[in-house]
């Protein structure tokens, strides 16, 4: 099982998430003007500013050689997770619903949080249990998820709400506490919060290998025997 | 031809930006002032303008938080 983790110019987190990879499976970084993916089994599209954020964050990232090929790769059922500016990539793509804004506060947040897993039924959550609480780092300006209310009662009553921050820890002002969703496929998933950096106790937490771990055994299932 | 495209916050979307600068404003004796919203302008020189629209759908704005407004300055 490969994952494939994608370095725009502006990432930051990309070898993080590699490493976060590498330790449940292979891994290699992908170029974003290569429309080739490497035989990756899933797709990581990591945080930082691509492009700068230039415009608005992800906004130019989406138009890459790499996203066209992730588009293709998603489409036909390819699990594509996207981490923070990654989230908000998918969103200006529109692979995922909604958008990021500002942070209410209009300041950078940077702290551990505690989410809450909503709907442990997909290829990104397998590994966990309904209401398990994982213990992940924030870091951003742009976290504010945003729908119309409409669009949030659809999501929330078809389980596309996987990851929620649990009460009283929303850092960031995001519509009914969400930290993550999926599509309505549930093969894209974008989360604000960084389990790339919450795979190793020393750092205090490795509730973020999780959702790996859930990657890889969600491949490991659809592959023949 | 030189258009200028004004971009903001579509209404009903929470504007912190906007919120601080009309918390500030009464401190400096502009009182009275409401519904202050911060957006961002692009001005661009385009052959003709019937393709602007289409820009903002796909790249200038995003039509799920933002609301455009197209002008031209110069013909």
């Amino acid at each position: 099982m490969k994952f494939g983790v994608i370095r725009f110019p502006g990432s930051c987190d990309e070898v993080d998430a590699l490493l976060a990879c590498k330790r449940f499976a292979e891994g290699e970084l992908l170029w974003h003007g290569d429309r080739d993916l490497r035989g990756a089994d899933a797709i990581v599209i990591p945080g930082g500013f691509s492009y700068g954020d230039y415009l608005r964050a992800g906004a130019i990232a989406r138009f890459s050689p790499v996203m066209e090929a992730v588009r293709e790769f998603a489409l036909d059922g390819g699990p594509v997770l996207g981490i923070c500016n990654g989230f908000q990539v998918l969103c200006e793509a529109g692979l995922l619903p909604g958008a990021l804004l500002p942070n209410t506060s209009l300041r950078f947040v940077c702290r551990q949080v505690e989410l809450v897993v909503e709907n442990p039924n997909t290829p990104f959550t397998r590994a966990c249990d309904e209401g398990d609480r994982l213990s992940v780092p924030v870091k951003h300006t742009t976290g504010r998820y945003y729908a119309t209310e409409q669009a949030l009662d659809e999501l929330e009553s078809d389980g596309h709400v996987l990851l929620r921050y649990a009460e009283g820890q929303n850092p960031n002002g995001s519509a009914r506490d969400i930290a993550g969703v999926a599509n309505s496929q549930k093969n894209v998933f974008g989360l604000m919060p960084h389990p790339e950096h919450a795979v190793d106790p020393l750092t205090g937490s490795a509730d973020g290998g999780k959702l790996f771990e859930s990657l890889v055994a969600h491949v490991e299932a659809l592959a023949p025997a | 031809m030189k258009a200028r495209v004004l971009i903001r916050p579509k209404e009903g979307i929470l504007d912190p930006q906007g919120q601080t600068v009309e918390r500030a404003l009464p401190a400096l004796g502009f009182e009275g002032v409401t519904d202050v919203r911060v957006g961002r302008m692009v001005e661009l020189e385009v052959p003709d303008a019937s393709r602007i629209s289409e820009m903002c759908e796909k790249l200038l704005a995003n039509p799920l938080i933002e609301d455009y407004e197209i002008l031209v300055v110069e013909r």
